[in-house]
């Protein structure tokens, strides 16, 4: 390992990087939400929102000292995989129904 | 911890145990043994609950489990309010779900563990415990959305509802994570506390970003515009006895929610969410109104009725303290009432297939069978808001506490607005008191029977209506001093942070 990237390791990254990096995942989250046309695909993005999610409560805890906010993350990964096994369950109930997981294809109820 | 506060959360308790009770006896019957016995004991456990929060009433008000629940006449309140309607939603299953569907005791458990999240949704003041109820709440209705899998439309309105449900928690998971950075705190009264000394309160864009996100979070959840899109889909796709329960039980709690976080959690920002709360009442009136106006699929117009239904509740958070919260509790209360009613009529004219789905096919009803005629008419009656049902009571106090509040253009549009709906509503009381045409008359008829459980819980529905449209007071001081116990914005107290190790780092 180079002398020059073990010195970048112990340089302190400045926390407000990291919140600047969750809130781009959590964009990117959304974008991929509103833009993406395949169910796994927009499923994914929700998982990237709740990811970027964490990484601000590791910050905020690191910040603050306080071990709740990575406890909180513990939680989230707990919910998000009960929220997988629901969500995919449904997901496979809608390619039985309809053979399909277009997104613009799920159309039987409009406005 | 002492060993009291597992009477904080007895009705949760009991709930948990007849869900998982259920669930057991549901595996270890043979298949194809009739499982509806199991919808008894479902609403066995839920009325036990019920009784149990209402004796959590002599429990001194206070916390539990290091400030993460707290019992007061507000969880009481909503407890009580949504024992109720699990109540006669398990009622309403026991006799329209069909004999056939193996997935009954599934259905039951469901029921009653999503019972158990909105529940604990409303006597939490920890933000962890809050996100927890709010998705065994969410991840239990989810399922019961797509409940009629072999139908197109039943696994689309449940995916519907997963991917945009899911898609809010997000939002609001992201409020709670900034809030904790704010303030070092995820506790709704040790936030409170660190917001006190508004303006000068550090981090205040944090706190702003923290707000929004977490009230596009809860209003996502409460169906109000211009966060309602995925209501309709949902309603039409699911069957309707779990509408009944959909569109009334996961609305109290993530209200008593909002209520909470905005008068508990963030009463030092009241003048910014108030002018945000009176924009989307008025777009969730409006936007509801006019859709319903040209719907021909009753449940959808029933969804989008709800949606502005929402709009007169927000009205009353423009009221002044405890008395838009009493007003907000109430309205709660009479729309959980009339809409759950409203359902369980259209369960038994449609089917739970939903052979007869649309306006047309509620014509002449009140001749095929005067009972559910008379009900539905009552029901929408309420829903309009015409005095000595609760309808009427519901949305006199929530527009007084707006004008109250100095919202008097809130008020009038809300006004203007109930007399746009009652043109829909008008449609479908006209059109199941018509004398049906001849070839109507003598086309089969679809009809559920009516068995005993259905009719406890349409008599249970109609007689909540009426009699908080007759006699309002007693239901009015229980929302009153469910109002005193949430912290007006004026009256702030000061808890002392419970944990010392919240301290910014150097």
């Amino acid at each position: 390992m180079s002398s020059g990237y073990v010195q970048l390791l112990q340089q302190d990254v400045p926390l407000s990087w990291y919140l600047l990096l969750s809130a781009v995942l959590f964009s990117l989250g959304i974008v991929g939400f509103l833009i993406k046309r395949n169910l796994i695909t927009v499923f994914m993005s929700i998982e990237l929102m709740l990811n970027a999610v964490n990484l601000s409560f590791v910050t905020f805890a690191h910040q603050w000292h306080a071990v709740k906010g990575q406890i909180f993350v513990f939680f989230v990964m707990m919910v998000a995989a009960a929220e997988a096994a629901v969500g995919l369950a449904i997901i496979i109930a809608v390619f039985r129904a309809r053979a399909t997981l277009a997104v613009d294809r799920i159309d039987l109820m409009k406005l | 911890m002492n060993p009291g506060d597992s009477l904080r959360i007895l009705p949760e308790i009991i709930l948990t145990l007849t869900g998982v009770l259920v669930m057991l006896i549901d595996a270890s019957l043979p298949p194809g043994w009739p499982r509806r016995g199991l919808g008894w004991v479902a609403a066995l456990g839920t009325t036990v609950a019920l009784w149990s929060s209402l004796w959590q009433l002599s429990l001194p008000v206070g916390t539990g489990f290091y400030g993460t629940v707290e019992t007061s006449p507000f969880t009481v309140f909503f407890h009580v309010l949504i024992c109720g309607i699990v109540l006669v939603a398990l009622l309403l299953a026991l006799d329209t779900l069909p004999e056939d569907s193996h997935h009954q005791g599934e259905y039951y458990a469901l029921v009653v563990f999503g019972a158990v999240g909105m529940c604990l949704l409303t006597s939490a003041i920890e933000l962890l415990v809050v996100f927890i109820a709010l998705e065994i709440s969410s991840i239990s209705t989810y399922v019961l959305a797509g409940y009629r899998k072999h139908t197109g439309r039943g696994p689309e309105a449940a995916i519907k509802y997963f991917l945009l449900g899911s898609f809010a928690t997000a939002f609001l998971l992201y409020g709670i994570a900034l809030i904790f950075g704010a303030t070092g705190s995820t506790q709704i009264y040790e936030i409170a506390h660190a917001l006190a000394p508004m303006p000068n309160v550090p981090n205040l864009p944090l706190v702003l970003a923290s707000l929004c996100l977490m009230l596009v979070g809860i209003l996502f959840k409460v169906s109000a515009a211009p966060f309602h899109v995925w209501t309709p889909d949902v309603y039409e796709g699911a069957p309707s006895p779990v509408v009944a329960l959909l569109s009334t039980a996961p609305k109290a709690a993530a209200f008593a929610l909002l209520l909470r976080v905005l008068y508990e959690e963030f009463p030092t920002l009241h003048s910014i969410w108030v002018p945000v709360l009176w924009i989307v009442a008025v777009l969730s009136m409006t936007v509801g109104n006019l859709a319903a106006l040209r719907q021909q699929n009753v449940k959808r117009m029933l969804a989008y009725s709800s949606i502005a239904h929402a709009g007169y509740l927000l009205a009353a958070f423009a009221g002044l303290g405890a008395s838009g919260v009493a007003a907000a509790c109430f309205y709660i209360a009479a729309y959980a009432a009339m809409n759950v009613g409203i359902f369980a009529v259209v369960t038994l004219v449609s089917g739970y297939d939903e052979k007869l789905p649309l306006v047309r096919d509620f014509r002449g009803l009140i001749y095929r069978s005067p009972a559910l005629g008379s009900l539905l008419i009552f029901f929408l009656i309420s829903l309009i808001g015409i005095p000595f049902t609760g309808g009427f009571f519901g949305k006199f106090y929530s527009f007084s506490a707006a004008v109250g509040g100095g919202a008097v253009w809130l008020a009038v549009i809300g006004l203007l607005n109930s007399g746009l709906a009652s043109a829909y509503y008008l449609r479908l009381a006209f059109a199941s008191a018509q004398r049906p045409a001849e070839e109507i008359a003598n086309a089969p008829v679809h009809s559920t029977p009516m068995g005993i459980a259905v009719a406890a819980a349409l008599l249970f529905a109609a007689a909540a209506t009426l009699i908080l449209g007759i006699v309002p007071d007693k239901i009015l001081h229980a929302s009153e001093a469910a109002a005193h116990t949430l912290r007006p914005p004026s009256e702030v107290q000061v808890t002392p942070p419970i944990t010392a190790n919240a301290r910014p780092n150097p």
